[in-house]
């Protein structure tokens, strides 16, 4: 474990506490402007949709080509099991069986 | 007999009453923190860094973006504002459970909310009611049973990765975007405006295309989600 992960593992875990703990400490009601709470209600939705168009449009900061995209593939199914089950463990599973096949036929 | 805990005046929640409530939220702990502990050694972190992890960041999601974001190079950085942005929401998450604990102090209150989660609010917010005694210990049952089942489940599932000897070829690549397209899938879902969230998403995506022609993917993801985020907002106002 090098120094590098360390500082990380520092910075990620305050920068996760202190929105955790901050509402709860300064009492109860702290009255944050509707606009920031709308903005707050589509955070978690816009970055996991970005993080998912990262993680299945480009490698090494490099876009795949899209004919080359077998993510693109196997994100089909993967969706389908996550909008069926709404299970993560079902959705994840489908996802590696689907890259699983696609490898081996390509 | 479930919906009336707490409810009638005086009643004293428990430690072990808190313990017991965590109880149906186990299986998820258990399958995603797994899955968290696969990716995380797959991605190159030992079972120590993800025991660490779990102990000290504490967040599914975000134990997923850092794996991730460490074996593709990003810097400390980009990875601690991704972080926060991700995690931001816990913000909304304290402030609803505020009131409940207003009596307490802030050493208690500190205490109780690092350990809040998506799942324990989940279980919070439909178990707590303003007359019930003890919240405070309830809330510690609930936290730390939460905590140790989330912790051995990613050591389980890293200890698993690390005999995975080539994980590409079990497709397990792509475990992480899944994951992600579970997350977004749930999230749609939970919240019943799917008009807007599905909007929003859509722009997310074209968000990402457009500025990850200019920037590192690790920026393309903020600023496309604080833009889609943005629109969201002016969105809801519009209506």
């Amino acid at each position: 474990m090098n120094s590098g992960f360390v500082w990380m593992l520092i910075g990620v875990s305050l920068v996760t506490l202190i929105p955790r703990v901050l509402p709860m400490v300064l009492f109860s009601r702290i009255n944050m402007p509707e606009w920031l709470l709308a903005f707050l209600r589509y955070v978690p939705i816009a970055v996991m949709t970005a993080l998912l168009a990262q993680a299945v449009l480009t490698e090494d900061e490099e876009w795949i080509p899209l004919q080359d995209n077998l993510n693109l593939l196997a994100l089909v199914p993967t969706l389908l099991a996550a909008v069926l089950t709404r299970s993560l463990l079902v959705t994840v599973l489908t996802g590696i069986g689907a890259m699983l096949i696609l490898e081996w036929l390509w | 007999m479930n919906k009336a805990v707490g409810e009638k005046a005086g009643e004293k929640l428990t430690f072990w009453g808190g313990v017991r409530d965590c109880i149906p939220t186990l299986f998820g702990y258990w399958s995603i923190g797994f899955a968290a502990g696969v990716v995380g050694a797959t991605e190159g972190l030992s079972v120590l860094e993800v025991g660490l992890m779990s102990i000290f960041l504490y967040a599914g999601s975000a134990q997923f973006i850092v794996a991730a974001m460490l074996s593709s190079g990003s810097t400390i950085a980009s990875i601690i504002v991704t972080v926060f942005f991700v995690n931001l929401r816990h913000l909304l998450l304290s402030a609803a459970v505020a009131p409940y604990f207003c009596q307490y102090t802030a050493k208690k209150n500190f205490l109780l909310g690092a350990q809040l989660t998506d799942e324990t609010f989940g279980v919070a917010i439909s178990r707590l009611s303003l007359q019930a005694e003890g919240r405070d210990r309830w809330m510690l049952g609930l936290n730390i049973t939460a905590q140790v089942n989330w912790v051995v489940a990613t050591l389980v599932g890293a200890w698993f990765g690390l005999w995975l000897p080539d994980p590409e070829q079990f497709g397990l690549q792509f475990a992480l975007p899944a994951m992600f397209a579970g997350l977004v899938v749930q999230s749609l879902m939970q919240r019943k405006q799917l008009r807007t969230d599905l909007a929003v998403a859509g722009c997310t995506i074209v968000y990402f295309v457009l500025v990850f022609v200019w920037f590192p993917s690790h920026v393309a993801v903020i600023l496309a989600a604080i833009a889609a985020a943005i629109t969201g907002m002016v969105v809801e106002r519009r209506r």
